[in-house]
């Protein structure tokens, strides 16, 4: 257990430190080549750069590779090689736009290695009333968890900080639960996500010098989806991701279809003459999260963040009130 | 409080979670089919699976209707 707390204050380290010391000079490059996207939330006309997926992949790599030298095993591969596979997924669309049904496909493809190296339980586990085996239908799981995850994320990266800010509270949130399960293993696994976003959670909040792009966005979902599979605590971290699964529902309840956000012709949010966000009012403009917040009056970009980083940890709460529940059988 | 529908909202969904998941491995995964000899595996995983997506479709539909009940206002706003 010693050794474990070690490398788990190493691993944590070296995903904070990478990250938060290649950003700046990730940020630097990619403005000299002109990779700047314009953040339509601010009143000046700003450029911010975009992506900031290979810093956070870099974070990533960094401690899972540390941590693979202390503790081989399957289960780290599975995440390296998923989360890398999201990465290339991610940075081919930012590279080039595709189109809606590419991500969700190419996402699939990606959860593959966690099948081939075989480092899942094929047993779907509820709190309270026990667990399901469910051989078949959970390799359909797979195939479709980190999809959802991935897509969950990248649609709540809407503004600046959501992203990373709401993921550093679900990592961490999903970290705290396999300890409370007893899954150590994969609980330290999970700490470099956590940590990875809190150090580029420093560069994205208001106002954003980078932006994770879908390859950051989807890193970071993949990631979180495989540690789910991995971890065996599926049930636990859709929980804990709840808002940003409402936040997909609504949006594709409202278009009824796959599309990409930028396909969107009506925009869900609009400004006010002080350039607060405010709910468009447009009845052909897709539902989302950001535009329900909204629905009581405009606020700013960072108080709109803050209602869901709120969220984030009542989902975070629920999710650790199940982990408890999982060790209760009625 | 800003959002507070949301909190209820999320309330709801896990809640719902909670509870499917005790239809799912109390009465759904009990089920045993007999009578297709050595395809008895297969058919029963195809029905288990069928009643599953069966309520994975009734969940989200529980859920679209809720949202259009607590959300009515803000949308039509």
């Amino acid at each position: 257990m010693l050794d474990r707390t070690i490398v788990g204050i190493l691993i944590s380290a070296i995903a904070f430190v990478t990250v938060y010391g290649i950003t700046p000079s990730l940020i630097n490059a990619l403005t000299k080549r002109n990779m700047v996207v314009k953040d339509y939330n601010k009143e000046v006309a700003t450029m911010v750069s975009r992506p900031g997926g290979p810093s956070i992949l870099a974070g990533i790599l960094a401690s899972e590779f540390t941590l693979y030298t202390f503790f081989p095993s399957a289960e780290i591969l599975a995440i390296i090689i998923t989360t890398s596979l999201a990465f290339l997924v991610g940075f081919a669309d930012d590279r080039k736009v595709l189109g809606g049904w590419f991500k969700p496909l190419a996402l699939a493809g990606s959860a593959v290695p966690i099948i081939l190296l075989g480092v899942y339980y094929p047993h779907l586990t509820f709190p309270l009333f026990g667990s399901v085996h469910i051989p078949e239908l959970y390799l359909a799981l797979i195939i479709f968890m980190i999809p959802v995850t991935g897509n969950a994320i990248n649609s709540i990266d809407v503004l600046n900080g959501v992203a990373s800010g709401f993921m550093t509270i679900a990592s961490f949130a999903l970290t705290i639960c396999l300890v409370i399960v007893h899954n150590y293993d994969v609980a330290l696994a999970s700490l470099p996500l956590g940590f990875v976003s809190l150090a580029f959670y420093k560069y994205h909040k208001v106002p954003s010098r980078i932006f994770p792009g879908d390859s950051g966005a989807l890193t970071l979902g993949a990631m979180y989806g495989a540690l789910a599979i991995i971890g065996h605590v599926e049930v636990i971290a859709a929980i804990a991701l709840l808002p940003a699964v409402i936040n997909s529902f609504l949006f594709l309840s409202s278009v009824k279809r796959i599309i990409e956000h930028r396909q969107i012709k009506a925009k869900p949010v609009v400004h006010t003459e002080d350039f607060r966000l405010m709910a468009s009012d447009d009845k052909s403009a897709p539902v989302t999260l950001v535009r329900l917040i909204l629905a009581n009056g405009p606020m700013t970009e960072k108080q709109v963040g803050f209602v869901i980083f709120r969220l984030a940890l009542f989902s975070a709460a629920l999710a650790i009130i199940t982990a408890f529940m999982m060790g209760i059988k009625i | 409080m800003k959002g507070t529908p949301i909190f209820f909202y999320i309330f709801v969904m896990w809640a719902l979670i909670i509870g499917g998941g005790g239809l799912l491995v109390s009465i759904i995964a009990p089920l045993s089919i007999h009578g297709f000899g050595t395809f008895d595996h297969i058919v029963d995983s195809i029905v288990k699976a069928a009643i599953a997506m069966m309520l994975v479709v009734l969940w989200i539909l529980v859920m679209s209707k809720i949202k259009n009940w607590i959300f009515q206002k803000q949308i039509s706003h």
